[in-house]
């Protein structure tokens, strides 16, 4: 079983003009012990898909899924319980993850003080401990530093040692590296992987960037306009993507276009969150798409654990 | 009439109701005030301190006078007050705001220490000094609270130029050559007088509740005109026993600042809901 | 080092604005007024008189010198003589300011007790009953006539409910009978250090209501700013941060929330002890106080303006000194305000 099942999640945040479909149609599976990533545009539904699993969505939003389930628990119910035990965070911007007017030593403290049953000696002992595993070199110093004195970088190895401080075996990583330098995100990444290999944990990652994939993902999922489109072994997703908005996505990679091209652009925007789907979400921009595609309900294509949704058959790409 | 309570919600719509009719009522105060004459002065002297009945709704002052209708003239009073004390003060704050946030440099530096400097008294303590100086009076008294009330609009201004001067199409008028006067007249001024204006008619409950403080403190119009400050001071001493007297006009001035006030509050409260967790 | 420098800085600046308020007060007290060597004579005084009053008042100097002279006795604690009681003002001030002094402080206190947990609450309960409730109250507070408010809490209290005095600040049985020493000025302190429960008691109640009156307004203000900073902290990014480590509810509300919010906290404890010091000059008149406020007001009707120029001095130092110490404050509690 997996760590994470999702199948059919939707998320609807009511407002007076209509209900925001932020998530239409997402299902993952994440397998204990690997990354997986989770990539699209912004406003593709992947950061409320990771705050949902935390039980962190907008007042009023309503969540719908034939199977939302952590390690057997419906998060649905249990979420608020899971989150920050089980489930931890990873923010996009360290900086402001990060309370800017306590200590990194208070802020640690609070952490361990909310999930470890500890006396105030061993806490800090610990927090030093945290500090290190995530790489800072001096973590007594670090510890008494305020978030505006630290780099960027640091004080995401701050943010995933308070992660790592509560004890959770799952973290929700969302664009853990856009704020940073490239260097900086690489080491970040780096870091991730050690700490999955070292502790056992499981990792989402969220992330608009198909490098990151490449550079750290076991297996990935594509969403676009709320709905997971493909999903696979990262090898698979990349090499053999199967659908053309995946393929859009890679080929707007700065790498995949030849040196001097203009770099591909995907024409067209993606469908108002309000309104309603019918056939395929991304047919209106498909360079490939057929009169079906706008009409009928989208077929599933797999072979073997990679699967994605579109109307061309397989290997026509 | 939907539309309004939509935007302003019904606390607002009603207190711009509240301020609607004051304004009439200012305005056509000899044709609403059950005894005109007394409204202006006239004494009255048999019927002194009459308790509120049904031929002085509101009771009587020391004189006799219907205080119904000195507090109906006292409207205007008031409403000039706050009216005339905003626009002064937006006469002086707005130019100074402008100069220092259009040129920055010394002149920013010189103009804004200035404005500190009177922005370090307690507001009401410098009216009060400055109207014991100018002597007691209605020009006088707006005088004195528009000298404690205008810093605050210059460093508004200042603010919404120093946004101004960064856009691009200032940039570029200023590099095309275009003079500085014809960039604050064309560009600048327009842009900064709208929040200022806004800004400056939400302080007009405050600022007729400062002009009122300081007619209670006799620096305000002078007796007979009717002035709500200046009743609320003669009634103490006839207080508590002829409690009319100081709480009538007290009342009107707390109705007039609370309509202002939620108003204010209503054009300011536009923002949507907040999201929050769930769980 | 950040923060040391910030605070020399602000140091400079506010001895800068002394310089200001000085000159700002020296003009408005002895250039504007028509005549003042007629008012220095006394009433209905004769030529000479006028004429020597000028010399005595150095009214022919010229103005630069005439300030020179105003800012040095000031600095020098020499306020002057008063036209109309012909009494040394700066011995009337210390019988005077620490009443006013202790009105402000407390006033000052009751306003952020009232105020700041009402806020938090107003913004844990965003839209619900004790919000509205709190938001309607507060604006009621900012509208409300000080000198009205005293008058009617008066009423109700001393006068039909009757359980605290009408005005003063000590009962005659205490100031005539069996009068405090005064070491500090403060009848509080001075009762306590005498000993005298009876007496801290007394000084107590006769308090309550003109600082409660004083209060109001500060405690309104207290409770929106409290309230929209924190609903502004809470939608922060370090507070999901703080709910998705699985802090409880309480603790990310006080601790990891009110503190981002003390900035405001901070500027209400300078605006309420502001608004305590100037309210003091309607308040006091009601409540018989006998402090800088009453003593002010007297001055106003008798045109004494040296006592208005001392007292306004005295109070825009005490105020502006009181700011110093929150801007440092607010250094101390948020390290990045040294930075900007």
């Amino acid at each position: 079983m997996a760590l994470l099942e999702i199948r059919n999640l939707s998320v609807a945040i009511p407002t007076p003009e209509g209900d925001v479909h932020a998530v239409r149609s997402v299902s993952l599976e994440i397998e204990r012990g690997e990354i997986h990533g989770v990539i699209g545009e912004s406003g593709c539904g992947k950061t409320m898909t990771g705050m949902a699993a935390l039980g962190l969505v907008p007042k009023g939003a309503r969540i719908a899924a034939d199977r939302f389930h952590f390690d057997g628990e419906d998060l649905r119910e249990n979420a608020g319980r899971l989150r920050g035990r089980r489930i931890g965070m990873i923010s996009q911007d360290p900086a402001a993850a990060l309370n800017p007017v306590l200590s990194i030593a208070r802020q640690m403290d609070d952490v361990l003080r909310a999930h470890r049953d500890m006396p105030r000696q061993a806490r800090r002992a610990e927090a030093v401990a945290l500090l290190a595993a995530t790489g800072l070199p001096d973590p007594e110093r670090v510890l008494k530093s305020y978030p505006h004195q630290l780099s960027g970088g640091m004080q995401q190895r701050v943010v995933i040692a308070q992660a790592l401080a509560t004890g959770a075996d799952f973290l929700i990583a969302d664009e853990p590296t856009t704020a940073l330098d490239v260097s900086v995100g690489a080491q970040v990444l780096a870091l991730l992987r050690k700490l999955v290999v070292e502790r056992g944990l499981t990792v989402l990652m969220i992330t608009h960037d198909m490098d990151v994939i490449a550079e750290a993902c076991d297996r990935a999922t594509v969403l676009y306009a709320g709905l997971s489109v493909e999903t696979g072994p990262v090898g698979n997703v990349l090499q053999q993507t199967g659908h053309p908005y995946a393929r859009a996505l890679l080929a707007a990679l700065p790498d995949a276009a030849p040196h001097g091209a203009k770099l591909a652009a995907i024409e067209g925007s993606i469908p108002p969150p309000r309104s309603e789907i019918n056939g395929c979400a991304f047919a209106p921009r498909c360079p490939q798409a057929m009169p079906v595609c706008a009409m009928q309900v989208v077929p599933e294509r797999a072979l073997a654990a990679h699967r994605w949704l579109c109307h061309l058959p397989e290997g026509s790409a | 009439m939907n539309r309004l309570v939509q935007r302003l919600g019904w606390p607002g719509t009603i207190a711009l109701g509240v301020v609607l009719v004051i304004v009439l009522v200012a305005v056509f105060a000899p044709w609403v005030a059950p005894y005109p004459q007394q409204g202006v002065g006239a004494p009255n002297v048999a019927a002194k301190l009459s308790s509120p009945s049904a031929q002085y709704w509101l009771g009587t002052d020391h004189l006799g006078r219907d205080m119904l209708s000195r507090i109906i003239y006292g409207t205007r009073v008031s409403l000039t007050n706050g009216v005339l004390i905003v626009t002064f003060s937006l006469l002086i704050g707005l130019p100074v705001g402008l100069a220092a946030g259009y040129f920055g440099g010394w002149i920013d530096e010189a103009l804004m220490r200035g404005t500190d400097i009177f922005l370090a008294f307690p507001a009401l303590l410098l009216a009060v000094l400055m109207a014991a100086a100018l002597g007691p009076g209605f020009l006088n008294s707006i005088i004195a609270v528009s000298v404690t009330w205008w810093p605050w609009y210059a460093r508004l201004a200042r603010s919404e130029v120093l946004v101004l001067r960064g856009q691009p199409y200032v940039e570029a008028a200023r590099l095309a050559g275009v003079s500085h006067a014809r960039i604050i007249a064309r560009h600048i001024l327009p842009a900064t007088a709208r929040p200022l204006t806004v800004q400056a008619a939400l302080d007009v409950g405050p600022a007729l509740l400062t002009a009122a403080a300081l007619s209670f403190l006799g620096l305000g119009v002078l007796p007979p005109t009717a002035d709500w400050g200046q009743m609320v001071d003669a009634g103490r001493k006839f207080f508590p026993a002829r409690w009319w007297y100081s709480a009538m006009p007290g009342l009107a001035i707390f109705i007039v600042a609370l309509a202002f006030s939620v108003l204010g509050d209503a054009l300011r409260d536009r923002k949507g809901g907040a999201s929050r967790g769930a769980a | 080092m950040e923060l040391a420098r910030y605070i020399l800085r602000r140091m400079v600046l506010s001895a800068f604005v002394v310089l200001g308020v000085t000159f700002l007060v020296f003009i408005v007290a002895q250039v504007v007024p028509s005549d003042p060597a007629s008012l220095y004579a006394g009433p209905r005084p004769t030529a000479e008189q006028i004429e020597k009053a000028r010399q005595e008042l150095h009214l022919d100097a010229p103005l630069i010198e005439r300030f020179a002279g105003f800012a040095k006795a000031m600095a020098t604690g020499d306020f002057g003589v008063s036209y109309k009681s012909r009494r040394l003002i700066a011995e009337d001030l210390r019988a005077y300011l620490p009443a006013t002094l202790e009105l402000a402080v407390f006033s000052t206190g009751l306003a952020l007790l009232i105020g700041i947990p009402l806020g938090v609450l107003a913004a844990a309960r965003q839209g619900k009953w004790p919000d509205r409730l709190g938001s309607l109250s507060s604006i009621a507070a900012v509208a409300m006539p000080t000198f009205f408010l005293a008058m009617i809490l008066q009423l109700i209290f001393a006068q039909w409910l009757g359980f605290l005095p009408l005005s003063g600040r000590l009962s005659r049985e205490i100031s005539i009978t069996a009068p405090l020493q005064m070491v500090t000025g403060f009848n509080l302190f001075d009762a306590l250090l005498a000993g005298r429960l009876d007496a801290f008691g007394d000084a107590f109640r006769h308090l309550i209501l003109p600082a409660l009156t004083l209060a109001s307004y500060p405690a309104g203000v207290a409770m929106r700013l409290t309230r929209s900073a924190m609903i502004e902290i809470l939608e922060r990014r370090h507070v999901t941060a703080a709910r998705a480590l699985g802090l409880s509810e309480p603790r990310i509300l006080f601790s990891h929330a009110l503190p981002n919010a003390m900035g405001p906290a901070l500027t209400v404890i300078g605006l309420s002890f502001a608004y305590a010091l100037t309210g003091a000059v309607l308040v006091e008149i009601i409540f018989a106080w006998p402090g800088l406020g009453r003593y002010v007001s007297e001055a106003i009707l008798a045109k004494d303006f040296p006592v208005i120029a001392a007292v306004t001095m005295v109070v825009t130092i005490c105020y502006v000194v009181m700011n110093l110490f929150i801007d440092i404050a607010q250094a101390l509690v948020d390290p990045r305000v040294a930075l900007s």
